[in-house]
Order: C-alpha cells, then structure tokens, then sequence
C-alpha cells in the first residue's frame, strides 16, 4: 500500500473533471463615490468601536486623552515615540513582553495599522514595526489602534492588494470581539479586547 | 473509489430521526427564532453589495478551477507551506487524520489541546480520538464549549447550538462548568462572561492549539481563519504548537482570491459586513505565534465527490450554512436530524457523495426542493439539481420502479391520460367532501406517512377549456 500522500494525489489526478471554463472577473475592484474616511467611520460605530479623529498635530493629545485612564501603556517595537509623551511598557525581540504582563488589568496598547477597509469597517494589522506581535492586539483589554486616512481603502479587493507581503501575520480586526451565540445577539468582548478605539488621523 | 468516515454517517435514516426531533416543540421555536433572525440579517448585507451576484459567479468558478487543477495546487501549497517552515501531512480518511493528529500531540507531551471551531476535526471526530489517548481537548467556540459542557452534538455549521435558548445555556453553564458563579443570570453578556472567564486560564497555559481553516492558499503557503469571538486567535497565536487540519478542497490558488471570498463569506454566513476576526499565518515567524506548525490534509471521501459530474459542485462549499439558514426542512427538523457533522442542504448532498451510497441514502430526500438554499449559496452550488441526480442514482424499490413505469405508459399517450383521470374523478366521488386525504391503506401508507393525497379536480384544464 502506497503513503497517504501518493495515493490521494493519485486518487485527485483520477477524478478531478478535465478542465474549468475561465473564472470571470467583472466585481469591482474598488468601491467608487464613496468618502472612505465617513463610510469607515459609519462602519466602526455600528460595531460599536471608539471613533476619534486627529491630525499629526494633534495625535498625542488624542492618544492622551484615551490613555488617561490606563495602568500600563503597551507599544510595538517601532511605534513612534512622539505619538505617547508618557511612560510606556514597548515591545521588542530581545526583550518580548509576557502574556501574563499583557493580560493584567488596565493595560491598552497602542499600534498602527497597514490598511483599512472603509465598506467592511476592517483594520489590517501585519505584525510591521508599528503594529508587533499578534499577541500585543489580543490580550490586553483596550486596543487603540491608529489609522491614517491615506491608509484606507474602499472595498476588500483594493485593501488587500495595498498589502506589501501577504506571507507575514496577518489579523483582520472588525470591531470589538463578538459573539452571538446566544440566540443570536451580538455581545461584545468575549476573548479579544473588549474595547476598542480607533484613532483616524490626517497626515 | 475510497468513501469517507468519522462523523459523517448518520447512525438511523432522516425520516426516522426527523419525526423524533419534530415532536419537540421547544427546539422549533428556538430554530425558527434564530434562522429567521439571521437569514433577514443576510438579506440586509447582501443587498448592500452592488456586484453581489458577480462575486457568486467569481466564486464558483475560482472552485472549480481549483477542482480542475487541485493535485497541482495541493502539490504547490505543500511547498510552500513547507518553505515556510510548516510540515504538512496527508490522511485518506478520518481514522488516519485522527492518528496523525494525536501523534503529533503526543509527541509535544501536551496532556491538553485547544480548539478553534472547525468542521473538519468535528467531522474525523479528533475529540474522541484524543479522549481515548487520555488527552483533553476544550472547544473554545462559545457554541461549541455549550455544546461540549452539554455533552451534545452541533446542530448547525455555524451556530452549533443554534438549538438552545438562554435559559437552557445558563442551566448547562450551572451544571456543567466548573466555578460558575451559583447565581448565574440568563443574560447573554453574563453567559458570555463566564465562557471568558472559563476559557481565560485554558488559553494562557495551552501549548498546542488545533484548528481547521477557512482557505488554505496555493501560492503562498498561508492558512486562513475566520471567526467572531477571538478565541481563534488565542489558539493560533498563544500555543507553541499549533496543528491545522484542512481539506484538500479548501485551497485557493492564490492570495489574491481572498478577495472574492473575504466579500462572500462573512455576509453569507452570519450577515456581517465582516467577521470580527480573521487570522492569517504563513508557516512560523519567529518570535511571533507558534513556532511549530503542523498542517494535515484530509481526503477522507472528497475525491470521491470529485468523481461525480453533477455531484461535484458540493466541494465549491465554504461552509456559511446560509443554506440552513433558509431551508424550510431545517427550520422544523433541525440538525441533529441529518445525523452528519453537515447538517441542513448541503449536508443532504455532501453527506452521501462522502460515505457512498450505502451509508445515508435517505438524506438526499430530506427536502422540498425548494431552491431557497441555490438561491442563498454564495458559490452558486446548485443543490436541488444534485439532489434530484442523487435521488436518481440511488436504489429504487420494486414497487416503486412498477408504479412509476405504469404511470409513464399512461402519461404517453393523451386519450389513455383522460380515460385515467376520468377514471380517478369517478374513483374519488364519494371522497369528494374531504378535500385531501391524510391516509392511504398499505402499502400506498408509506408515501402517505408524510404527505396527504390530493383529490383530483372536478374538471380538468382541458375540459374547462372545451366548455368555453
């Protein structure tokens, strides 16, 4: 008897039908006439996401203002320091930040994104300098995350094709963590963090 | 051709199983409640989409690229993946992928695994697998942990325990969940809540995590995994070790295909413009997530779908359960009916072709053929069409085969079609007062178990027509 993999190969080749007609392609590769930034917006607070907006000038007030109420403020290795005045607790491979310290009460962190999707109301995070490990997004309690508005893109297929290498980690964020399993209502907050507040912000 | 087994054979054909399941009264109301709710959420979201119906035919026809090219794609997928630093395995059927899989956890020493909700370890039966080695697993899938504490199985693809209400989740979560709170309240954020609390301690000491994947691309060697709650990626990014087990259908050819289905997806199966969280991972990153990974591709009676022209559509399925969702024998009867982990209309076409004929022949009659589930699937598989081919392919009973080629003799020639009537109207004359009949005398009472007789009209079209 053959390994498993020879024979289900064998099986495949045997079966599969000879050819398949072309695969058309007339959906939309973007979402036109619509404002990213008001259509993200809309999307973000019907998930019942935080909303605020900044510029480059105004970014670290905004940030303080959500982090006031924080113990700890976590940040990837490459979030610029400028954005957080305060003290924060970074991240960094030589000296990465324990899941327990993450999952202690009153953490946020703050991280960037590499795109968003405006008509989904989605925040793209590939572990780049600004945004870390998956584990910095998923254990404390409170994520800020920071998006610029040339950051957003209309519809999936324009998002993912700004991606610059699929093969890094990747979380698509869509709101707080949700559930409805429970005759169907959505509950918010079941394992990831339960808040979630979005920073879109004019360079 | 090599059938599949594991939780795919049901144990007592549909009928029998559905007319225990329709005397309760309780699960109907609960499934009527939550698929009408979910199916009017659908209809919202996929109205929102300009090129809905041009992403369905995208869809479909990337699916059966896939299926026309799938040894190559499998082929490049394994590269890949190994490449970037994954190790992939193969299993024929449900009994290997369960041994590949326990031989993997114990060789990590790992008394315990955690799981992300997937159809595929459901359907191998991984969890009694590993009991049977003395290895925990623990659903984390707040549906799937309800499920799990109830020791039931999921009645639903994508909210297996679519079957309870609140009341009856706060009795289980009292009985069964170790350190619940005694005054627990029937409030989903408070039943949520305790699952958070539970499931906190498994996820933060968990070194290896087991899941299934939505997609599994060709090109880059990356698995995708779609979910709501975050569990998902608790297990794939907190464990050291994390082992996915995948069907050989589920590649795409690449990346750039997400883009198709990421739009498909969420709003077919739980009417989100998009699922909280979707994870994607490439092999391992280091410093980042699991550093081994495990990838098992399981055939376990999909090549034998292949085989089957019409048949072969079900392998375009991604598992949204939007099919469920509007089917009027699912609503009543439920999933337990179907006695498969694929319950619902692609269950009743999925099922058979996996198993063979033999196991679950009743299955693709469990349906109105309605065509609410075509209309509702986002990969355009034309269920009542591989229904109706399954339903001819099957064994006919004698009586059956004599009755219907009677019936053509009449139906072929049109004076002998009107004698028949004329014959029938004078038959059921006396009948007339009843309108329809609920029961025949044997043995024409096995068609009349389930259905009532129409009377025939005092007037044919033809004869109405003459008339005039």
């Amino acid at each position: 008897m053959s390994d498993a993999r020879t024979e289900i190969l064998a099986r495949v080749r045997a079966a599969r039908p000879a050819s398949a007609p072309p695969v058309p392609r007339d959906y939309r590769r973007d979402v036109p006439g619509i404002d990213v930034v008001e259509v993200l917006v809309d999307r973000l607070v019907d998930y019942r996401a935080g909303v605020h907006r900044a510029t480059a000038a105004s970014l670290a007030d905004v940030l303080g203002g959500l982090l006031a109420s924080s113990s700890t403020v976590v940040v990837p290795p490459g979030l610029p320091a400028p954005w957080i005045p305060g003290p924060v607790l970074r991240d960094s491979s030589d000296a990465p930040i324990s899941v327990a310290a993450l999952d202690e009460p009153g953490v946020t962190v703050v991280t960037g994104a590499a795109v968003a999707i405006a008509v989904t109301g989605t925040l793209i995070l590939d572990a780049g300098p600004d945004q870390g490990r998956r584990v910095l997004s998923l254990v404390p309690d409170h994520h800020v995350c920071v998006v610029w508005t040339d950051q957003i893109a209309g519809g999936v297929p324009a998002a993912l094709s700004r991606l610059p290498d699929p093969t890094r980690p990747l979380t698509l964020v869509s709101g707080p963590s949700a559930t409805s399993d429970i005759e169907l209502n959505r509950v918010e907050g079941v394992h990831g963090p339960r808040r979630l507040d979005v920073v879109i912000a004019t360079r | 051709m090599s059938h599949g087994t594991g939780n795919i054979v049901a144990l007592r054909p549909f009928p029998d199983a559905a007319r225990l399941e329709l005397d309760d009264a309780q699960l109907r109301a609960n499934l009527r409640r939550a698929t009408h709710t979910i199916r009017d959420k659908r209809l919202r979201v996929v109205g929102e989409v300009d090129d809905w119906e041009d992403l369905r035919r995208s869809g479909a026809a990337i699916k059966d690229d896939v299926l026309a090219r799938l040894p190559e794609l499998l082929e490049q997928f394994e590269e890949s993946a190994t490449r970037a630093g994954a190790v992939v395995h193969w299993a024929r059927d449900a009994a290997e992928a369960c041994d590949v899989v326990t031989r993997l956890v114990r060789e990590t020493a790992a008394r315990e695994v955690v799981k992300v909700k997937s159809m595929a370890t459901q359907e191998i039966g991984l969890n009694e697998a590993l009991a049977a080695v003395g290895i925990e697993a623990t659903e984390t899938d707040l549906a799937e942990l309800i499920v799990q504490l109830a020791e039931d199985t999921p009645s639903h693809i994508l909210v297996p325990a679519i079957h309870y209400n609140r009341s009856q989740i706060r009795d289980i979560f009292r009985s069964r969940m170790p350190g619940v709170a005694a005054g627990l309240t029937d409030d989903p954020p408070a039943l949520a809540e305790a699952a958070r609390t539970h499931l906190r301690a498994k996820f933060l000491s968990a070194t290896v995590g087991v899941s299934g994947a939505n997609f599994a691309i060709a090109d880059t060697g990356t698995l995708v995994v779609v979910e709501s709650e975050g569990n998902g990626r608790m297990c794939l990014t907190l464990p050291q070790t994390l082992i996915s087990v995948v069907g050989i259908e589920k590649i795409l050819p690449t990346f750039a295909e997400l883009e198709v289905f990421l739009q498909l997806l969420p709003r077919s199966s739980t009417g989100e413009r998009m699922n909280p969280y979707t994870s994607m991972w490439t092999g391992v990153t280091p410093g980042d997530g699991p550093q081994t990974t495990h990838v098992v591709l399981i055939d376990n009676g999909r090549t034998a779908t292949l085989e089957d022209e019409v048949g072969r559509q079900a392998l375009r399925c991604i598992r949204c359960s939007a099919c469920l969702n509007v089917c009027p024998v699912y609503e009543r009867v439920g999933g337990h009916a179907y006695g498969s982990v694929y319950p619902g209309p692609i269950g009743a076409i999925l099922s058979p072709q996996m198993t063979g004929a033999g196991a679950n022949k009743t299955l693709p009659y469990a349906s109105t053929l309605c065509g609410a589930c075509f209309d509702a699937c986002p990969v355009r598989i034309d269920i009542p069409q591989v229904l109706v081919h399954l339903r001819q392919k099957g064994p006919k009973p004698a009586a059956e085969r004599a009755a219907f080629r009677s019936l053509s003799w009449i139906m072929r020639d049109r004076r002998r079609y009107a004698a028949a009537l004329r014959a029938a109207r004078r038959g059921s004359a006396p009948l007339r007062g009843f309108g329809r009949l609920r029961r025949l005398p044997w043995p024409a009472s096995a068609w009349t178990d389930s259905r009532d007789v129409p009377l025939p009209p005092k007037q044919t079209f033809r004869e109405w027509w003459t008339k005039r």
